[in-house]
């Protein structure tokens, strides 16, 4: 066990687990934030995206241990108080989610991609989402709703 | 729905507080739907109006409807909702939905078979309406005004003549004191649809705020004070079981509790039971999983060990070659075939188990607190969760409360409650209220799969090219081999999805299935047998046009005859499986059927001339009582990859509720239908599943999915019928056959693998 420090959504957290613990479970079980979801463990599915220092990464296969001195952002810390951030604005334009487990992952990769990239091409959108696995199947919407969040 | 025919066999229900509507076993089992009748009183004493169970209003005039089915992504949360608050004349804005616990009282609550809304589209029409006259009532009372002058509209009560306004906060308290009224409950008057406002609009989810923010609570979310976590290392073998375990290792681990075995149901594996296993359960996720990689268990792998999935279809495919058991049969089968004037066409087809692969996996919290067991799941069949749950701990199931959360997709896997039960008997095994999650590699191993199979199609055409004959033998493991291993044959409602109900005007016909042991546990995945049935099917109807020298879609049609409501009077078994209804409630018009197909062609511009390596493939099919045309069109290039540029959906499913949602199911069923079609497939060796997770689990990705999906809607003033499967059947031979058409490579086995 080892005590870490950890910035998430602007606030400072001391959290005291194992070393090889995945930052999604601190995020989850330590920090009771359950926003950010569990799928698949191994960066297979994208559920569990969160940013660091701005970039899309897979918070299952990312040990505490490397991530402590960086700025986490999950999905809870997108929007600005009452206010959407664009992207999930044009999410709910959309009607994207259906079961909506795997819209925060989906939505947090959206995010970085148009922090990078701010009109996107299809097989930008393609390249940048296909990490993100929805078995019920919102791709359509999802692209859809990229490029309206892209003129936002 | 196959959950309800297998489960509820022996269940109890008091006829007096439930009203029948509609029985019909065609396997000897019965399928059993009740629905509560109406006006029988809510429970929550805090709320000033409660007139059904379904709805309540308070002082203030806030509506709450009580949601009693899951939501898997289906929205129905917010459809039969909206159903109450159409009749209601509520105003949606002022409407909150609560989410019922497994009960009785509300009726059938297993979310599954695609009923939701053709079951209660009546009764929740009742239910606002009653409420509504009842409020109507009180008005008139208050006003000492004759009550047909006294009418509901927008959260208000309005006195016509006179212009005086009555809120439903304000008659909330009155109308509580009236006595109901018999035929406001039987009969009460419902809106002409003309007048609709909520039911066929396009109404945002309710929970979509939720989820786009992620404060949606699933399965995972729930929490409770003080809750451990669980995981359990299962045998890789259904049917096997620990010889000896050491846990030295396991507890070496920071966070580490407890180490223990479970019973399992042993074979055959039971819908309702665990595997078994160890379990170990920990402060946290992270050491629980720690702690199972560190166990060293011994096994004892019972009679599946040797189980090789590839050896299993191969003989199946052998059995093929033998008579098989009619299950359909008309005409002049073998005098037919003997012909040797008449051409025949023959193909055998292959189609793989498939995993359900929800992205939340199964998982469960469960505490035991003063003699009740609390369960947080994401259940797809609250009550079936609470009878396995009370059996599991000897209690009574009026003890048992099955909360019910969102679900992260369910699919058909989240009806069965095993790892419900697992959650249970860890809570009462440790004393803790317990978090049970299952690693994806555990779902991926451990699912309720669908049935691997092997078919094989004969067709006959004679010298006037009319097709006269069709001998169609299907060969896969039970759903019913899950529950009863004496189950070596399919039952008649698996006959029903998609082979027993050929709409097609052939003079002889013949329908067999074969024996198929199963190894392991088989369940139902979005749209049941229909998957493979409609595979072979829809892409022997091709082969047909082929041979005939007809245009698909003419052929289709051809096929379908002329105009008629369909029978099955050849059918050997009771009944034809209609879905859990009766052929007079729910006929089968082949004309339905034949205006989707009509529509698909038009809005595709069927037949239009595109580049080489581009096709269109067309098949159409009625499941789930819902017509559904689907023409897809591929793009394959010169490696053999394959994307799909277009799909067109044409659909009669009778009124439409919420029409965003109906338009969303077929896209998603069109993606889920994709990885079907070309990515997914589960194989064993050695009795062991051999893929582990997504990557060796495939399934369809955004590239890889249909590019552009349209939905059209035929208007239809027809009873509703369900959406969540329909959109699955059709869609892959309609794949398989853009795929002949831009290759000339027909697709006899899935997944598609077109350099095979
Ligand atoms: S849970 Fe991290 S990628 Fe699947
Ligand atoms: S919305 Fe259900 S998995 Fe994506």
């Amino acid at each position: 066990m080892a005590a870490y420090t950890i910035n998430v959504n602007g606030k400072e957290h001391t959290v005291d687990v194992l070393e090889d613990t995945p930052l999604l479970w601190v995020i989850r079980d330590e920090l009771q934030m359950k926003g950010t979801k569990f799928g698949c463990g191994k960066a297979l599915c994208g559920a569990c995206t969160v940013h660091l220092d701005g970039t899309a990464v897979r918070s299952c296969s990312l040990p505490i241990s490397v991530v402590a001195d960086s700025e986490i952002t999950t999905i809870e810390g997108l929007a600005s108080g009452d206010r959407l951030h664009p992207v999930q604005e044009a999410w709910a334009e959309h009607n994207v989610p259906q079961c909506g487990y795997c819209q925060p992952g989906q939505i947090m990769s959206a995010t970085a991609l148009l922090s990078q990239n701010s009109s996107p091409s299809d097989d930008d959108i393609d390249a940048a989402m296909s990490g993100n696995l929805c078995r019920c199947g919102t791709y359509t919407r999802i692209k859809a709703a990229i490029k309206t969040a892209a003129k936002k | 729905m196959i959950s309800t025919l297998l489960a509820n066999k022996n269940k109890k229900v008091n006829r007096r507080d439930f009203l029948k509507v509609s029985s019909l076993g065609t396997t000897g089992l019965m399928l059993s739907m009740y629905i509560p009748v109406l006006g029988c009183g809510n429970d929550n004493p805090s709320a000033a109006f409660t007139p059904n169970v379904y709805l309540e209003i308070n002082e203030k005039g806030d509506v709450t409807i009580i949601a009693h089915r899951s939501d898997m992504g289906q929205g129905v949360r917010t459809s039969l909702p909206m159903i109450v608050a159409e009749e209601l004349e509520a105003d949606w804005s002022r409407v909150s939905i609560r989410q019922a616990i497994g009960n009785e009282k509300y009726g059938d609550q297993n979310t599954d078979g695609s009923y939701s809304i053709r079951m209660f589209y009546e009764p929740m029409r009742k239910a606002g309406a009653t409420a509504r006259m009842l409020l109507e009532k009180a008005a008139s009372e208050q006003w000492n005004a004759p009550l047909s002058e006294c009418k509901a509209q927008n959260h208000l009560v309005v006195h016509d003549p006179s212009g005086k306004k009555l809120s439903f906060g304000e008659l909330a308290l009155p109308a509580s004191k009236l006595s109901i009224p018999d035929n406001y409950v039987t009969e009460p008057k419902l809106k002409n649809p003309k007048d609709f406002k909520y039911i066929g609009s396009e109404t945002q989810m309710l929970d979509l705020q939720d989820i786009v923010t992620g404060k949606a609570i699933y399965g995972i979310d729930a929490s409770t004070e003080n809750a451990k976590v669980a995981v359990i290392m299962r045998c890789p073998v259904v049917g096997g079981k620990a010889r000896s375990f050491n846990y030295t290792e396991a507890r070496k681990i920071n966070g580490v509790l407890e180490v223990f075995e479970i019973e399992g149901a042993g074979i055959p594996p039971q819908l309702n039971k665990p595997l078994g296993g160890i379990v170990v359960v920990a402060n946290n996720t992270w050491a629980a999983m720690k702690g199972r990689d560190a166990l060293s268990v011994t096994w004892d792998f019972g009679p599946n060990a040797d189980y090789d999935s590839v050896q299993h279809q191969d003989a199946l495919i052998k059995e093929l070659g033998k008579k098989g058991t009619a299950r359909r049969e008309h005409g002049m089968v073998k005098r037919t075939f003997d012909n040797s004037n008449n051409k025949i066409i023959e193909t055998t087809y292959r189609a793989p188990y498939y995993a359900h692969g929800t992205i939340e996996p199964p998982c469960a919290t469960s505490k035991i607190e003063n003699g009740k067991c609390h369960i947080w799941a994401p259940t797809q069949h609250p009550q079936f969760a609470r009878d396995a749950v009370a059996d599991a701990l000897g209690m009574e199931k009026n003890d048992v409360i099955v909360n019910v959360t969102l679900l992260g997709g369910g699919f058909g896997r989240k009806s069965k409650p095993d790892y419900v039960v697992e959650a249970a008997v860890i809570a009462k095994e440790t004393g803790h209220p317990i978090r049970l999650l299952w690693t994806r590699e555990d779902d991926v191993h451990h699912d309720f799969y669908h049935a691997i199979s092997a078919q094989n199609i004969k067709v006959a055409i004679n010298k006037n090219n009319k097709v006269v004959g069709w001998y169609h033998k299907t060969a896969f493991p039970s759903i019913g081999a899950t529950s009863d291993a004496s189950v070596i044959e399919p039952t008649d409602a698996e006959m029903g999805l998609g082979a027993a109900g050929l709409p097609y005007d052939i003079p002889a016909l013949c329908l067999e299935s074969l024996p198929a042991q199963s190894s392991t546990r088989i369940g139902w995945v979005r749209s049941v047998s229909n998957i493979h049935h409609v595979f072979a099917i829809g892409s022997m109807v091709d082969a047909i046009a082929l041979a005939r020298n007809m245009d698909p879609a003419e052929n289709l049609l051809d096929l379908l005859g002329t105009d008629r409501s369909l029978q099955f009077e050849d059918v050997k078994a009771e009944a034809v499986w209609n879905y859990g209804e009766k052929l007079e409630d729910f006929p089968f018009e082949t004309a339905r059927l034949r205006k989707v197909i009509e529509e698909v062609v038009k809005k595709t511009d069927w037949g239009k001339s595109l580049p080489k390596g581009r096709a269109q493939g067309i098949f159409a099919h009625r499941s789930f009582l819902t017509y559904v045309a689907c023409v897809v069109e591929v793009e394959v290039d010169s490696s053999g990859n394959i994307t799909i540029p277009e799909v067109h959906y044409a659909v009669d499913c009778g009124v439409v509720v919420n029409r965003d949602r109906v338009v969303s199911q077929f896209e998603g069923g069109a993606i889920f239908a994709t990885s079907l079609a070309l990515n997914s497939e589960i194989t064993y060796k050695n009795g062991r599943v051999q893929q582990n997770n997504f990557d060796g689990y495939q399934m369809a990705r955004m590239p890889q999915s249909p590019q552009n999906i349209y939905v059209h809607i035929m208007e239809s003033d027809e009873k509703p019928t369900g959406v969540g499967e329909p959109p699955v059947p059709p869609f892959i031979p309609a794949l398989c056959n853009a795929i002949f058409k831009a290759t000339g490579q027909r697709v006899t086995q899935l997944p598609v693998d077109l350099n095979n």
